[in-house]
């Protein structure tokens, strides 16, 4: 078994508590885990990626070599589109935000961001930050686009809540329900 | 016991395991962690384990050999640029030799991706003639940590510990002790006359540190590994430059492999390597120390030693990747076979993707500042601001390109000196609060002892921010560090930055820029960052 993702993202929207509760699911199964993370300045503002790893035999690189990514889950659409060189050219799947995040003069014109993901065959695009905020919970934006990568992830849903409740356990059972709740509103609009 | 750990977690942890009593360090990316772990850790806490920041590496160094000196374990954390900044004390560590292990940590950056060069600490832990361990996983790391203290005390020298980015960021499934060993005890062992580096001891310390270099190559001989196979290729790998030989082959590779985790390099492995093979591919993270070394070592007639420097097989910049030494053996296989080689095609980037670089938080004091000096600094003809380290470093980008240079700690304040002494005018200086305390005191009492015609702006928002919110040194001193120095009170002037508040920065930088001599602004405001922190 093998399963290697790329988590994306600009510094500061929660792209390393995505890979938290896929590495605290997988980990709990006893497979094998490599995460490479960006730390320092990139975090300002800037794109950060997080290259995860899952494996049930030894995970040498910690990095995903080129064209090997299962999947790449996105906070942002364009970010998402930064990876696929990463991404299997046969069987990859894109998970993406659709929520642009704009701080940069040079981002590209919406229809041309569009036009960039026609020629992707299997992309889930959900705008999860008015997912978050139209079902009261802002800030669990990034569990929606978890609970909608499930599927291309391959890990049981009943795992993935598992791992969320674990992790979330410290912060109070709201914040641990508003995440379970976040979870099923994007297992539940990847569907449809 | 398992855990997930980043590399830098792993270190800590196998120092506390180790019966650690101190870590002193200056925050650095990416070896940051390592303190940061050692803070929150239930059981460093319980020991009263030290690893209170410290002013820079340097201070950092000179306080882990007091620790040392009476007999405890202590560590040294740094980035690669910091080993730079602790030189002095770590090359004579070696003369001194240590009581309680002493073990330098440091974590190098090769493709920058947070630094300024991309130096390796190899050659410096080489210069000092100290043995250097280089782990290749988070999980070696960790092993290794025990062992590197026993080291230490065994051969009485401080141990280099090297790893970079890609291990130091990364986590991974790390089985770790239940329990930890005790820390020694405090001891009166360390003897004067081992540590008075007055000449005639020096001179007799000298001669016991290079006699004992042989010793230090065969303490390496358990750690560096030797697998021998059929195959014309010989490769040596040192740190994660294994992982991605692995990679490559799936876990089985079919040529001969020295990885070498132990230095002085291992001349009778090396040898027996190449005993094997007729050409030595060399794959290692960083800048080509090893390749370098097996070049003048081997006969070029009779092997043939590639890798970053000859032949270009793997970059000679950046760090390494799982494609990069993929393609370097794709390249080896064409070779022999007598094929053309092309590099396997790759899906390109779409062009709709553009560069994100970092920038300065919405709302961060120091875009008040650069907003108000770029506002003034209209008005002069030629003007030059020497930037610093820190967050505010990104004031270079758009929209403020406000800042002329940034080389290293503290060199704003020394430079915009040096420039105003060949005229320059006006010559203004930006530090942040911490890099202030870290190198930038001692430049601005040669600037006030001269008297010379600078504005020196120290951005204090409270915190070491780059690095994530650290603790800083100086907070809630700068002002009396300034006139201590023998600033003019009257000279040293705080503002708020706020952008409500534009119009009174404006006119105290321009007073004091218009002041003949050194003045001193402080902007003060709390990082962002650390404030939503200390409101949650």
């Amino acid at each position: 078994m093998k399963l290697d993702i790329i988590l994306a993202g600009v510094g500061g929207q929660g792209i390393l508590t995505v890979a938290a509760i896929i590495g605290e699911a997988c980990m709990n199964e006893g497979l094998l885990i490599k995460q490479a993370e960006v730390h320092g300045m990139s975090q300002r503002g800037g794109d950060v990626q997080s290259n995860l790893r899952i494996s049930d035999s030894h995970i040498y690189s910690d990095l995903i070599p080129k064209g090997a990514a299962d999947v790449i889950i996105s906070l942002e659409p364009m970010e998402a589109l930064r990876y696929l060189p990463w991404l299997n050219p046969e069987t990859g799947w894109i998970i993406t935000s659709s929520a642009r995040f704009v701080n940069i003069p040079t981002y590209p014109a919406e229809d041309a961001l569009e036009a960039a993901y026609k020629n992707q065959p299997r992309v889930v695009s959900l705008d999860v930050e008015k997912l978050a905020k139209d079902n009261g919970i802002p800030r669990s934006a990034n569990m929606i686009l978890l609970g909608a990568a499930q599927e291309a992830l391959g890990i049981e849903y009943s795992k993935l809540e598992d791992a969320v409740r674990r992790l979330f356990a410290r912060k109070g059972e709201a914040i641990v329900e508003a995440n379970l709740k976040a979870l099923a509103i994007g297992r539940d609009e990847a569907k449809k | 016991m398992k855990k997930l750990l980043l590399g830098d977690e792993a270190i800590a942890l196998g120092a506390i395991n180790a019966g650690l009593s101190g870590v002193y360090a200056y925050p650095g990316t990416p070896s940051t962690e390592v303190t940061e772990f050692i803070q929150g850790n239930p059981l460093a806490i319980e020991r009263g384990i030290h690893s209170r920041w410290s002013t820079n590496e340097k201070t950092a160094m000179e306080a882990a050999l007091g620790m040392s000196y009476m007999g405890k374990r202590a560590m040294v954390c740094m980035k690669h640029v910091g080993l730079n900044v602790c030189m002095d004390p770590f090359v004579n560590s070696a003369m001194t030799g240590v009581g309680g292990g002493v073990v330098v940590l440091v974590a190098d950056d090769p493709s920058m991706h947070s630094s300024q060069d991309e130096q390796d600490s190899r050659y410096l832990g080489s210069f000092a003639m100290v043995p250097i361990l280089e782990p290749r996983d988070q999980q070696q790391a960790y092993d290794m940590m025990a062992y590197a203290f026993e080291l230490s005390e065994k051969r009485s020298l401080p141990v280099l510990m090297r790893v970079t980015t890609r291990m130091a960021h990364s986590r991974a499934v790390v089985e770790v002790a239940e329990t930890a060993a005790p820390q020694n005890e405090l001891n009166f062992n360390s003897q004067a006359k081992d540590w008075v580096l007055l000449p005639v001891n020096a001179r007799r310390k000298n001669d016991i540190l290079v006699g004992l270099q042989p010793s230090l190559e065969a303490d390496g001989e358990a750690w560096n590994k030797l697998a021998i196979k059929d195959s014309k290729l010989g490769i040596i790998t040192s740190g994660v430059g294994w992982n991605y030989v692995m990679e490559a082959f799936g876990g089985d590779c079919p040529h001969s492999v020295l990885h070498i985790t132990h230095y002085p390099l291992p001349h009778a492995a090396i040898a027996q390597l190449c005993e094997n093979c007729e050409t030595v591919l060399v794959v290692e993270e960083g800048q080509p120390f090893i390749e370098e070394k097996i070049q003048g070592m081997l006969p070029q007639e009779q092997w043939k030693v590639i890798g970053k420097l000859n032949g270009a097989y793997l970059p000679r910049t950046g760090e390494l990747s799982p494609d990069s030494v993929r393609e370097a053996f794709r390249r080896i296989d064409a070779e022999v076979t007598g094929t053309e080689y092309k590099p396997v095609p790759e899906v390109a980037k779409p062009e709709v993707v553009v560069a994100r670089p970092p920038a300065l938080c919405q709302g961060c004091g120091h875009r008040s500042v650069y907003e108000a000096l770029n506002l003034v600094l209209k008005d002069y003809e030629n003007p030059r601001v020497f930037g610093d380290i820190g967050c505010y470093t990104l004031g270079f980008l758009p929209p403020f390109r406000a800042l002329h240079s940034c080389v290293d700690m503290g060199a704003s304040i020394t430079m915009a000196k040096g420039a105003a002494d060949a005229g320059q005018f006006p010559s203004i200086a930006v530090i942040g609060d911490s890099t202030f305390t870290h190198s930038g005191m001692t430049g601005l009492l040669d600037a006030i002892n001269e008297n010379a015609n600078i504005t020196v702006i120290i951005s204090d928002n409270l915190t070491t921010a780059m690095t994530g919110g650290q603790d800083s040194a100086g907070t809630s001193k700068y002002e009396a560090i300034c006139t201590g120095l023998g600033a003019d009170p009257a000279h040293v002037r705080v503002v708020v930055p706020l952008p409500q508040s534009m119009e009174a920065i404006t006119a105290t930088i321009r007073e004091e820029i218009a002041y003949e001599g050194v003045s001193i602004i402080i902007p003060r405001r709390e990082c962002l960052q650390t404030l939503k922190r200390h409101k949650k």
